[in-house]
């Protein structure tokens, strides 16, 4: 009963978006929607996205309780486009280590009738529990909360993939590293598993790979070369210098050696396999700068895509509540 | 005054009673079990036709707050929590602000309790000076004082040295030293079980491994030592088992477990639900069902709330930053009767989980109607359903997991060393 309601809190009862807080309990046919929404908002080549007048007078807050200035001006930029006010908020985690201050926060920008919110948290769990406590005409966005969930970078991913790939259900794909600490791990695992592709694999030594991996419907797989044949999408995880210091892993060096991606390994998937990687890149440690910027690499139009799917979470988010008439 | 109970069910585990009886009182103290006293006159009787009577719960392990932590809980809500709840005996850890290290604050805390007249309030002292792992504390005083145990509660001792040497000092006096099996290298400022959902929640989590490494630890030092320990708060199986064997090598260790570990898992953290953030954290459902079998067969002699109240706002903050815990004083007998509903174990075994089973691991004289001991007692409906609703516990922390449930057996009467000191409304 319990898992029922977490996962409608981000639906109101039409079954429709409010709130995008994590890929799990959505539909296949929603997700679909975001993506064609997306397409909708796409770039043609060489061109920057077009601005819409959608959210024309709305307000949008970024909530960045960590720092990522990448992510942020994705966001801003995707506001802007829909013709979106913006406010940039970042509070020090440290500030804010209690909840009073938290809700202090959010209650205070509500008084500015911002009607969504953009929120970044350290802590798991983060973004559901201000979807929680924020009035009932805010949407809340999740860019990133703990090890939780970070949807809208796997939903660029998957628009990516569907650009390359067009359909999901035949797809294998390898996601590759420190799945352990990774939000955009587990919202990529939802998505490829809802989507309804073959087979999802997680590549890494055993203390990069979370207990019950399995639970999250992947096959674990500790050898590279095995993890990578015959997938269609290779995607490498960010691993952070911290790893080394929490006895995670010995170096950098012999991380490179056993899981850094390289042309001879990349040989053992699909001759049209592509690689991806949600950034910032650590070159020649998760990967050899021949894949990164090789012919199969296609890390830099992940980053362009970001900004017209987060432009239809945010139009979606917001159509809801205009039509349920709410408002904040 | 003169009371007597006529026409309930007396069940009491520590002289093998589960039968029709009458129980009279005089002043603090039990007079008699089955008919009155020559010349007996009751000044008030309570009928307690289709009513279990029994001794009143012995909590092993509650937090009370004060000193030091008004805002969470007092002396004066934390016993009115526990007459409603049939709780006439409650163990207090010492993690009070200051902490319970010095005879000052034991008599700060009986002082208040016995002014209070609601509940018998036991201390267990401080391991440890000042709970801070380094330095033991003054024993032999805190025994003086009238602490039952001694304790370090969930803080870490220094190290394993510090461990042998608290154990050996403890053994000195021969008081029992309560631990709570941690190794918070291996917690690793986890916040939840990991497991499957932790893992797909992103959650940081608690291996059984630092529970049980700390467990093997623990039982090691209490062979070399000959120390008296005493496990709170287990919550998995591995620790049951290793228990299981150690109490089969005749060493003197036992163990308790919070109520709710018995009925909540892992999957009711589901929905990031601070109220289910605990620690130790709810584990599996395989984990779950060891520690049934455990009370079941005695291994786990005690059930206890493991009451921590919070103040609303320690629970409002996303789910890692909030502060663990239940408020657990109102829900001990509910959630030990539905076990019995559960077919876990018989009632009478349920009820001695909660009275003599805790009572003697410490060694105290309570949780029993023989005749002579103190009159605590507690009377309920096993047929009555009850909703419990958070906001309305007497607790001054609402913060549980069980809002909303149903439950059998509700509280009808308490009384503490003679005195009724909670009467349900009749309405």
């Amino acid at each position: 009963m319990v898992s029922t309601q977490q996962h409608n809190i981000q639906l109101n009862e039409q079954g429709r978006l409010r709130h995008f807080l994590t890929i799990e309990g959505l539909k296949r046919d929603l997700l679909t929607r975001i993506l064609d929404t997306a397409e909708s908002f796409a770039a043609l080549p060489g061109r920057p996205v077009r601005k819409v007048p959608t959210l024309r007078g709305r307000i949008i807050t970024n909530l960045f309780f960590e720092n990522s200035t990448r992510t942020r001006t994705t966001f801003e930029l995707a506001a802007k486009r829909l013709s979106a006010d913006v406010l940039n908020f970042n509070v020090s985690t440290s500030a804010t280590s209690k909840g009073e201050t938290l809700l202090d926060t959010l209650r205070n920008i509500e008084a500015m009738h911002s009607e969504m919110f953009v929120v970044r948290h350290n802590q798991s769990g983060a973004a559901h529990f201000i979807a929680r406590h924020a009035a009932p005409g805010v949407s809340v966005i999740n860019a990133g909360d703990g090890r939780h969930a970070h949807p809208t970078q796997a939903m660029l991913d998957m628009f990516t993939i569907r650009k390359h790939k067009g359909d999901f259900t035949p797809l294998r794909v390898a996601i590759v590293g420190d799945v352990l600490h990774s939000r955009v791990a587990r919202s990529q695992i939802l998505a490829l598993n809802t989507l309804g592709v073959t087979e999802v694999r997680v590549v890494g030594p055993r203390t990069l790979i979370p207990t019950d991996a399995r639970a999250l419907g992947v096959h674990v797989h500790h050898d590279i070369e095995s993890g990578l044949r015959d997938v269609d999408v290779v995607i490498m995880l960010r691993l952070q210098k911290e790893r080394m210091a929490g006895a995670l892993l010995p170096s950098e060096e012999e991380y490179f050696r056993l899981y850094g991606l390289t042309n001879e390994r990349l040989a053992v998937a699909r001759p049209d396999a592509i690689v991806m990687h949600p950034g910032p890149m650590n070159r020649g440690v998760e990967m050899d700068s021949e894949v990164a910027d090789g012919p199969r690499s296609v890390i830099l139009q992940q980053v362009s895509y970001g900004i017209a799917v987060r432009m239809a979470v945010m139009s979606m988010c917001m159509q809801t509540h205009a039509d349920s008439g709410e408002s904040a | 005054m003169n009371i007597s109970i006529v026409n309930g069910h007396l069940i009491d585990p520590a002289n093998g009673i589960d039968e029709p009886l009458d129980l009279h009182i005089q002043g603090q103290q039990i007079v008699a079990v089955g008919p009155a006293p020559d010349g007996f006159v009751a000044d008030e009787t309570i009928d307690a036709t289709d009513r279990i009577v029994c001794p009143g719960l012995v909590d092993i392990a509650a937090a009370l707050r004060e000193p030091g932590a008004a805002a969470k809980g007092t002396l004066a809500s934390e016993t009115r929590a526990a007459a409603r709840g049939g709780i006439t005996t409650v163990v207090c850890t010492p993690d009070t602000d200051p902490a319970i290290d010095t005879p000052a604050v034991v008599e700060l805390i009986h002082r208040t309790a016995r002014k209070l007249r609601r509940a018998r309030i036991l201390t267990a002292g401080a391991l440890t000076q000042g709970l801070a792992g380094q330095q033991l504390s003054n024993a032999a005083a805190l025994k003086g004082a009238g602490c039952v145990a001694l304790s370090n509660t969930r803080r870490p001792l220094a190290n394993t040295l510090v461990e042998r040497r608290a154990l050996e000092y403890a053994a000195t006096f021969g008081m029992t030293v309560i631990l709570c099996p941690e190794d918070r290298h291996l917690r690793a400022g986890g916040c939840a079980h990991e497991g499957a959902v932790a893992t797909r929640l992103g959650l940081p989590g608690i291996p059984s491994a630092a529970e049980t490494v700390a467990v093997a630890r623990d039982l090691a030092l209490a062979e070399h030592t000959g120390a008296r320990i005493h496990f709170h708060a287990l919550s998995c199986a591995g620790s049951a088992r290793m228990l299981r064997e150690a109490q089969a090598a005749k060493l003197a260790v036992s163990a308790d477990v919070a109520a709710h570990q018995l009925h909540l898992t892992e999957m009711d953290v589901e929905d990031f639900d601070a109220n289910c953030h605990l620690i130790p954290p709810l584990r599996t459902l395989a984990d779950r069902d060891a520690l049934r079998q455990a009370v079941a067969d005695g291994t786990i002699a005690a059930i206890c709330s493991d009451h921590q109240p919070h103040e609303p706002d320690a629970k409002e903050a996303p789910f890692p930053e909030t502060e663990p815990g239940i408020s657990g004083l109102k829900t001990l007998l509910a959630l030990t009767l539905r076990l019995v509903d559960e077919g876990v174990l018989p009632l009478s075994e349920a009820i001695a989980r909660v009275t003599c089973g805790p009572s003697n691991l410490l060694d105290l004289p309570y949780g029993r109607l023989s005749i002579g001991a103190a009159a605590d007692i507690c009377i309920f409906d096993p047929r009555s359903h009850w909703t419990l609703k958070a906001r309305e516990m007497a607790s001054e922390g609402h913060n549980t997991p069980f809002d909303g449930w149903e439950f059998s057996g509700a509280v009808t009467h308490t009384l503490f060393n003679g005195r009724l000191v909670y009467q349900q409304d009749p309405s």
